[in-house]
């Protein structure tokens, strides 16, 4: 067996089946975790009262905007260099939820930061930023739904996602960069300032995003899969070998 | 606790649970059209 056995959408499709399920599982639960620690335990804050508790989704989603780019942009290199099929699959299975929580992060953001800034939007380095990511996943997903040739789409593609890469780590570094409107880092390796009861719900809500988009992506794999391969002899397989199981009970 | 006063979140509910509302709302959106996808192109490869 080698380590590309599962490289192959042949091999990988009935195995993003059976992972799928757990991974939805695990979001469910820590989402539910989460919001009873964010909503209920996590005590208010003494500066900006009860609204800081966006903070629970916003963050998350900000991060997963950010690492599911950087996780599509690892498979466009992959998808560049080996020429799997899969790689470019799983980018365009990963691009919709990407853009979902980059949608998130600016919505939430904005509401966040009527109360407490006194404006929706401001053209500062991180939300401005965090715009390009958003025109980055639509455009990704413009560009390949507008090339017939789906290796030539495959391949723009994954150009595209790889060079804008160079965006993630000027939204991360921003607030660091720039004297933003946005406050700086939430998580910091030393001198955090934020709570342990504050900051758990808020790790606790991002393991709950991160199982879900692969929950999310494995099953929208499984379509893109069954879309490309359809003409494929596994694929008739799948559903010539299947029927014994579920027929039983009608016959 | 008071449910009032927990659905109220100290006078900013339109900002608290328009975050929150959006993110349920996003994530059931997102659901739904995977489910039809895969729908459709089971009905599509079983024919």
């Amino acid at each position: 067996m080698s380590i590309f056995k599962y490289a192959s959408p042949s091999t990988f499709y009935p195995l993003a089946g059976k992972i799928a399920p757990w991974f939805a599982v695990v979001a469910a639960m820590l989402g539910a975790v989460g919001l009873y620690l964010g909503l209920f335990r996590a005590p208010v804050d003494f500066q900006q009262g009860e609204v800081y508790r966006i903070i629970f989704i916003h963050v998350p989603a900000a991060w997963m905007a950010m690492l599911i780019y950087l996780v599509m942009a690892a498979y466009g290199v992959m998808a560049l260099t080996f020429n799997t099929r899969l790689s470019s699959m799983m980018m365009e299975a990963l691009a919709p939820t990407g853009a979902m929580f980059t949608v998130l992060a600016l919505w939430t953001g904005a509401l966040w930061g009527k109360p407490t800034w006194g404006t929706f939007w401001a053209w500062d380095a991180r939300m401005t930023s965090t715009l390009i990511l958003l025109f980055l996943y639509v455009g990704y997903l413009a560009l390949i739904n507008a090339i017939d040739d789906k290796k030539r789409a495959d391949k723009a593609g994954a150009l595209l996602v790889i060079v804008g890469s160079v965006n993630v780590p000027i939204i991360y570094f921003s607030v660091k960069w720039w004297n933003t409107l946005h406050q700086g880092y939430s998580v910091a390796t030393s001198g955090s300032s934020m709570d342990p009861s504050m900051r758990m719900p808020m790790l606790v809500m991002t393991f709950a995003c991160w199982a879900y988009a692969i929950a999310v992506a494995l099953w929208r794999v499984r379509a893109i899969i069954l879309e490309r391969e359809k003409e494929a002899a596994w694929v008739a397989n799948l559903y010539v070998a299947s029927p014994p199981k579920t027929s039983g009970a009608r016959a | 606790m008071n449910w009032n006063e927990f659905f109220s979140m100290g006078e900013r509910a339109f900002y608290v649970w328009g975050s929150f509302g959006a993110f349920a709302l996003l994530i059931i959106g997102e659901v739904v059209l995977l489910r039809t996808r895969q729908k459709k192109v089971r009905q599509k490869v079983n024919t």
